[in-house]
Parts: structure tokens; C-alpha cells; sequence
């Protein structure tokens, strides 16, 4: 179950995935970071980024809003 | 500390970073920096620092812009001349980045100031053009335990070093300054402007990674270069127990003014 939720659906590359570190920033080791953002762009690298850097992609669902998914990202 | 929106964007590229991220921006903000000059090796660093965000940047020079000072001392622009480098430095830096607060000494560093300066900094910046201030920087750091980032630059040729407390320090490599008029200084001997970016911007790189603890300083090593053949070596080094200032029998143990070259006294005497 996600403690915090973000939406980045109003971001671009690559402000979407620098707004999800200060997101990650703020939680501690474990915490849950839900995610709301755009097919495309955002929903390829966030995820893929998020790996990267060592964060844990827990799932990716789509959302009510058409083009829009739901990812959740753990620290 | 939380980012303003205007901050997010102006350091997303270093958030971005997995090294960096939030953390290590929020240690370059908080950074406090000491720029000993403000001409050719000066100016890249204090601009990338500026740029990067780091807190407090320190700038200490004492002369003023000069025509021929244009062709490397990239801060400075054709209006600044016969504006002192430290003013000239400053409103460029507060153009680039009004979060840094940039204070200035309009005067050399000296045996006498260089303590009660270099103090309040975490980390000094050698960005000087000759050697009796070379060696002043070093001692003064050295004795008072605070990391610094040589560099040199003549003709087409660089060093740098970055030295912390029980790293090789200048003086392991170069026990003391050569004889005044030894060896030409960049005013007599000339200097190709673009290999002052080239230096100064690995002492600013060096400074940012210090101030991080990202990566691996160039400590125990020192890093030359020409651009003639565009070759980079990298010499290791490590502390020398005779040297005169961190060896264990250290012969210098205060500050003193080396003299400087006559020609490079008069220069600076024609500037005032």
C-alpha cells in the first residue's frame, strides 16, 4: 500500500523523474511512492530510471484517466 | 532544505544524477568555497561553482582587469577593464546565480591574512599565477588542516592536485619555491588561453566531488597535461616524510612571503 502519491503528469522530460527523487527524497528506506503519470515518454523512463538509481518498481496499473498509469516506486 | 520550484529546475541536471541526487545538491548549496584569484584559472571555477550552486563563494584578488587579461580570464568582459577582478567577478557570478553569496577581499593573500581568510571555508581553490602564493596556499592549508585544489597553467601545459589532510600535499612533490626569475610566470612566458578552462574546470570539477564525496579526488597523484600533444598523465605520489611542512619533522611551521619575481611585482604595481 503507497504512504505518498505524486502526479507528474504535467511534467516533461526530465523534470518527471527529477520531481519522483525529490518525492523519494523526503521518504525513509521502505516507504511506498505512488506515482500518477502519462503514457509515452514518462511511463518509459521513470520506471526505468527509478531501477536504475536502486529504487524498487513494485507495479505499473493503468489509471481511471485514459493515457495515464499508476507506478509504485519503493525506496 | 526543500528546493524552490526556480531551484528544481536550475539543478535538475545534478538531481538527476544518481550520485548527486537531492542530497548531494543540498551539500553543494551549503558548500563554502575560496577562490585565490580571480584571472585565468579563477574565472572557469568561480563561474561552474556559481553555476552549481555552491553557497558561498569566496574570491580574493587584488588587482584590476586588464586588456591582456581578456584572452583567458573568461568572468571578465571588455567594459570591466580597470575594474577590480574581485567586483567584476562577483556581478557575474550574481547574474548567473543569485543564491550564491559571493563575498570578495580586494587585496593578495598574504602571510599575514591568509589564515584569518581561508578559516571560514571548507575548501580553498589555488587559482594563482605564481609560485610564492602557491606555496603560501599550501602551508596555510596544510597547518590548518583544510583540503585545497592546486593548479598551474604556462604555455600549453597544466597540473593540478587536490590535497586533504594526510594526502600528499604541494611541498611532498615541490619542497620549496624556485628561485625568483627561475621560471617564467604565464605574464612573461605566455600561455594559451583555452588551457585555463581546461584546468580550472577539473579544479572545479574536483571541488564539486569533494564537496559531494563523490568519486575519488586526485589526491596521491598529480594530473599534468599538454595541449600541444593533448596528452593527460597522471603520476602517483604519496606523502613524504621529509617534507618540510607535513613531514614528521616539519621546518615550516608558520607563514612567510616568498619573493615574488620583480618583473611580477611591477606589473602588479603598473595595475594599481
Amino acid at each position: 500500500m503507497a504512504n505518498y502519491k505524486l502526479d507528474i503528469t504535467k511534467e516533461h522530460c526530465p523534470m518527471t523523474f527529477v520531481k519522483t527523487k525529490i518525492e523519494l527524497s523526503k521518504l525513509k528506506s521502505g516507504d511506498i511512492l505512488e506515482v500518477l503519470l502519462s503514457e509515452g515518454e514518462p511511463l518509459e523512463n521513470v520506471p526505468r530510471s527509478s531501477t536504475e538509481q536502486g529504487f524498487k518498481v513494485l507495479s505499473i496499473t493503468e489509471a481511471a484517466v485514459k493515457g495515464t498509469h499508476l507506478v509504485q516506486i519503493q525506496k | 532544505m526543500d528546493f524552490t520550484e526556480d531551484q528544481i529546475q536550475r539543478y535538475s541536471r545534478h538531481i538527476l544524477l544518481q550520485d548527486v541526487g537531492v542530497e548531494g545538491q543540498e551539500k553543494i548549496n551549503k558548500g563554502k568555497v575560496l577562490i585565490v584569484g580571480a584571472g585565468g584559472l579563477g574565472a572557469p571555477i568561480a563561474l561552474y561553482l556559481a553555476a552549481a550552486g555552491v553557497g558561498t563563494i569566496g574570491i580574493i584578488d587584488g588587482d584590476v582587469v586588464d586588456l591582456s587579461n581578456l584572452q583567458r580570464q573568461i568572468i571578465h568582459f571588455t567594459p570591466d577593464v580597470n575594474k577590480p577582478k574581485v567586483i567584476s567577478a562577483k556581478e557575474k557570478l550574481n547574474l548567473i546565480n543569485p543564491d550564491v553569496n559571493v563575498i570578495t577581499y580586494q587585496e593578495l593573500l598574504t602571510a599575514e591574512n591568509a589564515e584569518r581568510i581561508i578559516r571560514d571555508y571548507d575548501f580553498v581553490v589555488d587559482g594563482t599565477d605564481n609560485f610564492p602564493v602557491k606555496f603560501l596556499i599550501n602551508d596555510a592549508c596544510v597547518i590548518a588542516k583544510k583540503p585545497f585544489s592546486h593548479g598551474g597553467i604556462l604555455r600549453f601545459d597544466g597540473q593540478t592536485l587536490t590535497y586533504v589532510p594526510g594526502s600528499a600535499c604541494y611541498r611532498c612533490l615541490f619542497h620549496s619555491p624556485p628561485p625568483p626569475n627561475a621560471v617564467p610566470t604565464c605574464s612573461q612566458a605566455g600561455v594559451l588561453g583555452a588551457i585555463a578552462g581546461m584546468l580550472g574546470t577539473i579544479q572545479a570539477a574536483e571541488v564539486l566531488k569533494y564537496l559531494t564525496g563523490v568519486g575519488d579526488l586526485l589526491t596521491n597523484r598529480l594530473l599534468t597535461f599538454n595541449a600541444k600533444t593533448m596528452e593527460f598523465r597522471t603520476i602517483k605520489s604519496k606523502p613524504n616524510n621529509n617534507c618540510p611542512v607535513c613531514g614528521s619533522h616539519p621546518t615550516v611551521t608558520g607563514l612567510v612571503d616568498y619573493e615574488q619575481a620583480v618583473c611580477d611585482i611591477e606589473s602588479h604595481r603598473k595595475q594599481k
